[in-house]
């Protein structure tokens, strides 16, 4: 062998034995065969079976309670600077699309205080724009990047707590992701091995915010007798809480409407674990939970002082049950009423999540059974064989011993392919496989080329050296053009397309890349290793 | 071997016969498709629910559609595939609220009208592994099996391992066949019959598409390939000359234009992974076009003799064997994914088998004559100087193009 082609035999069989490794480890027996197999090619759900669920997050509800909330500050302080107003609101956002519009509208303030007014609103809240829309009314809106910065925070602090709920499932493999880099509200949640989503879904969307209000009178059998019992007005740092009865009957767990203090003693987030446990009677269970020391502390402190008296336990905005406190607690409780042992777990589980800072709705759920996805390994599979046996037959019957020849390149290209996947830590998906097999057919293509164009410059009358090299050379100009423009039309699919169009895109243009270096320098380093041998070589079997 | 040696066949001569095909393909295409009020978009498109149902026996279509009927809103379509005892169940239902419920819906309604009264037993084959330990654990002790929980998972886990790998597909029609299963003993096997039944139907998946997300995919799908078009066009016009890119992209959108209207034709859906076949055709016809298009170039550096007709003509003489390799053997392969490849596959490859077929034509066909005929304007405005023999062509060939121009 000569010395450009020694060095060249030790490239190729560096990137054979690399891509084996990469494909297959160094395995001792075949079990460990096997257990490598799996773990470097990474399936997809359509194939090892499983659920994706897009969920678009309700930004909107983030938005608007945000709005809330300012209105609810902005009064206070213009209370505090003794500045008069008729009425200050906020203004919902109804669609996620304008969620980002939300707005507080200010009615009312004498022209002789907006200055004063002004002023509150460019001190306290300076994330808001401030526009007149007459002589005393006003216009806040949400600045842009402060806008911006919500939306993100809605959709981070949604795709955390969906994670956290999926994983105390025992979903351990199972993922969230945002969809799409940009500004949009979806999640991606992926679940392999989940084939009914039905649970995992009904536990995302349940907000279970835990509530512990003082009770100062009640309960009361609608707000309207709410308020005309308190004299028309609620007193002072007070609000009426409780579902009023909805359209199935009154809700068997508590139910009525209480007056309480407005601010919780113990909310959602103060709750460090939860966990089900049997309740006092038999075949019944509970959710117990634990506070975290801050809470315990401040619970303590008010349970002691208030023996007697009445607590609210408010799960979702609705009354649970109003208990007389015994004694002083410290930092346990329980919910009781759960229907079964299911349910017990479900609520704590979700009392440990926290609630999402937005609803969600979902906009699509896939499921694919682990039998379908099997049945797909093994007709990718078959369909893989066929393609590429009738490839190789009909290669060696056209171009004989030279088909041999393009047989190695294609199935160095399959290998490569395969390979480069388990690398990148790609997913193989049904339309991957599609890709693989397909790419097979079009790099049968770049060999068809030089092949081709041997022949010709054979039948031209040159001898078998100088019409290989003139094969190949004037082939590769082809090759060149037809790869990049494949190559392009994929780095849109991969940028512009989405799901089993990207994978698509992927597979396909490392079989490309891959086929550039099979066709153009293996290929060429067979032909050549053969042209060297020391018997000259005067036909080529082509 | 050699099928075509040293060939010289007058294509552009009898280009007509194509083109007239072309022209009749794509008009009947259209009109199916102006009839049937544009094409038939896959749920993934449209918005709604798919659910792929395997029966141990199926049973008629519009038994099934009778059954859904009662419970599902918007149309039902039963679709059944060939060689199997599955059947398609699609829905058109574009609400939330009602997408939200479909899946359960449908699959009680079908256990009503499909499966025997079971008495409270666990359908074995529509239950998950974790359902199915859940089912078993307190009457496995009671029966005296005792098993640890990681036991228990992990003859769960093969119970419903061994039910769904082929050749049951997700089907146990007897609960007999468990005695196979490696550590399934008899009493276990006692207390499954006990618990459970072998239903008549499994389900293989499932997908509800919300109609927002729907539009949306459709929007961006339409997108991608016009982009993919664009850049394409683009990059021949910069490797080659202006007339070459359009030529090439005129052709790929004539092949575009026919598989769509085919598959509107065969009543077949259009949904992500065809429009990933398409994207393919549109590289792969490009392909064809290009290395053409790279030998006419090559043979006008060389100064070949004769008019730019008949060197275009000589230059698919000279790829001819190429070409026809090269389809024939990609040809192959998607012939082997449709055959193979299973159902979910179908519409993909069925997109390829077609779509090869017209795409190698179209480079002779299509692509070759207006690339001739755009010569021929250029050199019309630079003056008649060119020979008589040029002035046959255009003629035909600027009728071709212009009847095509209006019909579309």
């Amino acid at each position: 062998m000569k010395k450009p082609l020694r060095v060249k035999f030790f490239l190729i069989l560096a990137v054979v034995l690399i891509c084996i490794y990469g494909v297959i480890g160094i395995p001792r027996n075949k079990a460990e065969l096997i257990a490598n197999w799996e773990n470097n090619i990474h399936l997809g759900l359509d194939l090892r079976g499983g659920t994706y669920l897009v969920i678009q997050v309700q930004q909107q509800d983030a938005f608007n309670a945000e709005a809330g909330a300012v209105a609810d500050r902005l009064k206070d302080a213009a209370h505090k600077a003794q500045v008069q107003f008729t009425d200050i609101e906020a203004e919902d956002a109804k669609t996620l699309d304008t969620a980002k519009n939300v707005a507080v509208v200010v009615k009312g303030v004498p022209s002789a205080q907006a200055g004063t007014f002004r002023g509150i609103v460019a001190e306290q809240f300076s994330q808001w724009l401030l526009k007149p829309t007459s002589q005393t009314d006003y216009r806040l809106t949400m600045k842009p990047t402060e806008a911006l910065t919500l939306w993100q925070q809605t959709l981070a602090q949604t795709k955390n707590t969906i994670d956290k709920k999926i994983n105390a499932l025992g979903l351990t493999e199972a993922t969230v992701q945002q969809r799409r880099e940009d500004q949009d509200s979806e999640l991606l949640v992926q679940m392999p091995g989940v084939d009914d989503p039905a649970r995992v879904k009904q536990i995302i969307q349940t907000a279970a915010v835990l509530e512990l209000y003082d009770v100062k009178s009640g309960p009361f059998a609608s707000r309207e007798e709410a308020l005309s019992q308190n004299g028309g007005v609620l007193p002072l740092g007070t609000k009426l809480i409780g579902a009023p009865t909805t359209a199935s009957g009154p809700d068997s767990r508590g139910g009525g409407v209480y007056l309480v203090t407005r601010t919780p003693i113990v909310r959602g987030p103060d709750i460090r674990d939860a966990k089900p446990q049997s309740g006092d009677l038999p075949n019944t269970w509970d959710t117990g939970f634990v506070l975290s020391q801050d809470a315990s502390k401040r619970f303590g402190t008010y349970t002691g002082s208030h023996v007697g008296q009445r607590l609210a336990i408010v799960l979702d905005g609705k009354v649970l049950s109003a208990p007389t406190i015994q004694n002083q607690i410290n930092d346990q409780g329980r919910i009781t009423g759960a229907a079964s042992q299911q349910d017990a777990m479900d609520l704590a589980l979700n009392l440990k999540a926290g609630s999402l800072p937005a609803s969600v709705r979902y906009e699509q759920e896939n499921t694919v059974g682990p039998s379908l996805g099997a049945d797909s390994i093994r007709q990718g599979f078959v369909a893989g064989i066929a393609g590429v046996l009738a490839v190789i037959v009909a290669m060696l019957v056209y171009y004989k011993r030279s088909g041999i020849n393009a047989t190695l390149a294609l199935i160095l290209n399959a290998l490569i392919l395969i390979a480069a996947l388990s690398y990148f830590g790609a997913v193989l998906t049904l339309p991957g496989i599609a890709g693989i097999i397909l790419t097979i057919g079009m790099a049968v293509d770049s060999n068809v080329l030089i092949f081709e164009r041997i022949r010709e410059e054979l039948h031209a009358g040159k001898a078998v050296i100088p019409a290989v090299d003139a094969g190949f050379s004037k082939a590769l100009l082809t090759i060149i053009d037809t790869h990049v423009t494949t190559v392009v039309s994929c780095a849109i699919l991969f940028l512009f397309g989405s799901g089993p169009v990207k994978g698509f895109a992927v597979t396909l243009v490392i079989g490309l890349v891959a086929n550039v270096f099979t066709a153009v320098f293996v290929s060429r380093f067979i032909f050549d290793w053969e042209l060297s041998q020391p018997k000259p070589v005067t036909a080529l079997s082509i | 071997m050699e099928i075509f040696k040293r060939t010289n066949f007058d294509f552009l001569g009898r280009k007509w016969p194509f083109i007239l095909l072309s022209l009749v393909l794509t008009v009947a295409g259209l009109i199916s498709l102006w009839m049937k009020g544009g094409p038939k978009y896959g749920i993934d498109f449209t918005g709604g629910a798919l659910m792929d149902v395997n029966f141990v026996k199926r049973p008629p279509a519009e038994a099934i559609r009778a059954a859904l009927r009662h419970k599902i809103t918007g149309e039902i379509e039963v679709q059944e595939i060939k060689n199997t005892q599955e059947v398609l169940i699609s829905t058109g239902a574009r609400d939330d609220a009602a997408l939200q419920v479909v899946r359960g819906d449908m699959i009680s309604t079908l256990n009503t009208a499909f499966n025997p009264q079971a008495g409270g037993k666990l359908d074995i084959n529509l239950a998950s592994q974790s359902v199915l330990a859940d089912r078993l654990r307190e009457p496995l002790t009671q029966a005296g099996v005792m098993l640890s929980e990681d036991q228990l998972r992990a003859i769960t886990k093969a119970i419903t391992n061994f039910r769904d790998t082929p050749p049951r597909s997700g089907l146990i029609s007897n609960l007999e066949d468990l005695s196979g299963v490696p550590g399934v003993t008899p009493q276990l096997l006692n207390v499954v019959k006990q618990q459970c039944f072998a239903g008549n139907f499994a389900i293989r998946s499932v997908e509800t598409v919300g109609p927002r997300i729907g539009a949306d995919l459709r929007q961006q799908a339409i997108n991608v390939v016009l982009i993919a078009l664009a850049a394409m066009l683009v990059y021949i016009a910069f490797r080659f000359e202006w007339k070459y890119g359009v030529a090439a992209v005129i052709a790929v959108f004539h092949d575009t234009i026919i598989t769509i209207g085919l598959f509107s034709i065969l009543d077949k859906r259009i949904d992500l992974t065809v429009i990933a076949a398409l994207l393919t055709l549109v590289g792969y016809s490009m392909n064809d076009t290009i290395v053409t298009f790279d030998r006419i170039r090559e043979n006008l550096k060389l100064h070949m003799r004769g008019t730019f007709p008949s060197i275009v003509n000589a230059s698919i003489n000279q790829t001819l064997s190429r070409t026809v390799l090269t389809s024939g053997l990609t040809f192959l392969t998607a012939l082997s994914l449709f055959l193979f490849g299973g159902q979910v596959l179908n519409g993909f490859s069925l997109a390829l088998v077609i779509g090869i077929i017209i795409g190698t034509y179209s480079s002779i066909f299509i692509a070759s004559p207006i690339l001739i005929f755009w010569h021929d304007m250029a050199a019309g405005k630079a003056g008649p100087s060119k020979a008589a023999a040029v002035e046959v062509r255009p003629a035909g060939a600027s009728k071709g193009v212009k009847t095509a121009k209006t019909v579309k």
